[in-house]
């Protein structure tokens, strides 16, 4: 085990340096002057001049791309450009308002669509299935903004049954303003997943082995109890493993429109005020974390499964 | 095993109701794009937000938005955003993937190496931050949402691909155009692409589905489209409506959204399980 969490985390190096690679040439070389993008349209020469200055963004690439690597490797990012605060400190603030909302939403949905799955690939073939899964498209292909606004505008602003938004300091604060929030975010993804669980259960239905328990006098109940159960954890586990890197940068739009202080709110709010240095330090560090979290699940994973190797290509 | 394919899709009505609604937001679109229609939707048509009514013809059926304009028309010049959104990334992006995924999956090597490296780093910023990281750098606007859609949509049909053409390239049919001479295009293009056609045309249905997502997402943080109506930007715009008892211009947008959403998931399942029997349920 140790050998292969090594092996990943060297084999993760040249993928950091591809990704420094490719959001510097992005920033740097690709887009416009930064400067002038920070200040609008409008300003002045010399303003933008300044800026650039004080962005390090007048020295050559090379030098630029050294500087860039520094930051990475010290993780000091400098300072954002609109609050003035000090970019380490915010990201790391921003990390458990973020956890707080992910996570919760993360296990409620996927218990919640596994139990309704099971459910409902019981009854395959009958009028519940086929209801209920024209239900989950239906979910799937509702707008996302669309749950938002409508949720906080009926539940919480006509109903009162939740704050409209917010976030608070102690664990009771949170749970009164995230409950929406984590409503909200488990309605839109249950449809996929449910969609995806169905399935898979109802691959393993299909298999042999299952015709022969059938055969041998096995009541269907503990047919899908003992068997099918099983066996279509393992796709089931895979789905929902991989989804775990995602938890660091939490939700975009539900953590603007909610204003929760975390990562995926920063980053609008970045991009709106057009926050070079944030956004580029955003970009990297959230990066990262992935690559780190991808490694620390496929990890765990293996030493779950035990037909998963943790051999050379495995 | 096209015709067979799309013989069973279509004998069913489901399938046919949702290819119909798709082909009228295409012509909806087409319409919009190269015939003027509803290209008036800038103009003011009446007062400030009324809510839909049947005098004053089709273009007040939907309401009026904060400007007086006309809501139907806006919802018509945002299907021709979304779609070609949508379409221009799926034709822009299967090109790449095939590309990237064909020669990856074939020569193996170095090549394979270099190709996975840079599908792997790519891979490993969020999907979201780096549609934000290009179409920030990009500057603003359809060019840049088109490129940022592409440069993130390609991944996983590389991916795919990679993948199918790994499984293909020791079947014996490949192994005898070998011997046969074949050249190394020719067992390409000839021999192998069409078998592994029915992977890419589904990547495509579902690129055009995340494209569309994805540019609604965009035009909320205002980095998407900047002089046309599109959903995205009608939804955004509803946030300070709802309040105020304005619920047309974000219905329309969502409805028109869902219906298309609705029907390319639903075909894209129907057409899975006709080409992929294995798969299907």
């Amino acid at each position: 085990m140790w050998a292969y969490t090594i092996r990943r985390l060297m084999y993760s190096v040249p993928i950091l340096f591809g990704v420094a690679l490719v959001v510097f040439s992005l920033f740097h070389l690709v887009g416009g002057d930064p400067a002038q993008l920070l200040l609008g349209k409008h300003a002045t020469a010399e303003r933008v001049a300044v800026v650039r200055a004080e962005l390090g963004l007048d020295q050559p690439l090379p030098v630029q791309f050294g500087n860039y690597l520094k930051e990475i490797v010290t993780f000091d990012f400098g300072k954002s450009y609109t609050t003035r605060e000090e970019i380490r400190q915010k990201i790391s603030d921003g990390f458990i308002p973020t956890l707080c909302l992910s996570v919760p939403a993360f296990f409620l949905t996927a218990l919640l669509s596994l139990a309704i799955a099971l459910v409902v690939s019981y009854f395959r073939g009958t009028w519940i299935d086929r209801v209920s899964v024209v239900f989950f498209v239906f979910l799937m292909s509702m707008p996302g903004l669309a749950y938002i606004l409508f949720g906080q505008y009926v539940l919480a602003s006509k109903l009162g049954l939740f704050p409209i938004s917010g976030y608070g300091s102690g664990w009771g604060d949170r749970v009164h303003y995230l409950a929406l929030p984590v409503l909200i975010s488990v309605l839109l993804n249950l449809g996929s997943d449910i969609r995806f669980f169905r399935n898979s259960v109802i691959e393993e239905i299909n298999q042999d082995y299952v015709r022969t328990a059938r055969a041998k006098g096995l009541g269907e109940f503990l047919v899908y109890l003992k068997h099918v159960l099983k066996n279509s954890m393992i796709p089931v586990i895979t789905y929902v493993v991989i989804q775990i890197p995602y938890l660091v940068l939490g939700s975009l739009l539900l953590e603007s429109f909610f204003s929760i202080p975390g990562l995926g709110g920063m980053t609008v709010d970045a991009v709106n005020n057009s926050d070079f240095p944030m956004l580029k330090a955003m970009t990297t560090v959230i990066s990262i974390i992935y690559i780190l979290t991808t490694i620390l699940t496929d990890v765990l994973y293996r030493l779950v499964d035990p037909r998963m190797s943790f051999g050379k290509r495995g | 095993m096209w015709t067979i394919a799309l013989r069973k899709v279509f004998s069913k009505k489901i399938p046919m109701i949702c290819a119909l609604i798709i082909i009228t937001f295409v012509v909806i679109a087409a319409l919009a794009q190269f015939f003027g229609f509803a290209s008036a939707w800038d103009v003011p048509v009446g007062a400030q937000y009324l809510p839909p009514q049947l005098d004053g013809g089709f273009k007040m059926w939907l309401g009026t938005d904060i400007l007086g304009r006309s809501v139907m028309f806006k919802v018509i010049q945002g299907t021709r955003v979304a779609l070609s959104v949508g379409i221009v990334t799926a034709f822009l992006s299967a090109p790449i993937g095939i590309f990237f995924g064909c020669v990856s999956g074939y020569f193996g090597g170095l090549i394979d190496d270099l190709i996975i490296w840079f599908i792997t780093t790519l891979s490993s910023i969020p999907n979201i931050l780096l549609l934000i990281a290009i179409s920030y750098s990009m500057g603003r606007g359809m060019t840049a949402v088109y490129i940022a859609l592409t440069a993130t949509s390609w991944i996983s049909l590389a991916r795919i691909l990679r993948g199918e053409v790994i499984k293909h390239k020791q079947k014996e049919y490949l192994v005898a155009a070998e011997s046969l001479g074949a050249t190394h295009q020719k067992r390409i293009f000839k021999h192998l692409l069409p078998n592994v056609t029915h992977q890419i045309i589904l990547s495509m249905t579902f690129m055009v589905e995340i494209a569309i997502r994805s540019e609604v997402l965009l035009s909320y943080l205002g980095l998407g489209v900047q002089n046309l109506p599109s959903w995205g930007k009608m939804i955004d715009d509803a946030k300070g409506e709802l309040s105020t008892g304005v619920w047309w211009q974000l219905s329309a947008a969502t409805v028109a959204m869902f219906f298309l959403m609705f029907s390319i998931n639903v075909l894209g399942d129907y057409l899975r399980d006709a080409l992929d029997p294995r798969g299907s349920v």
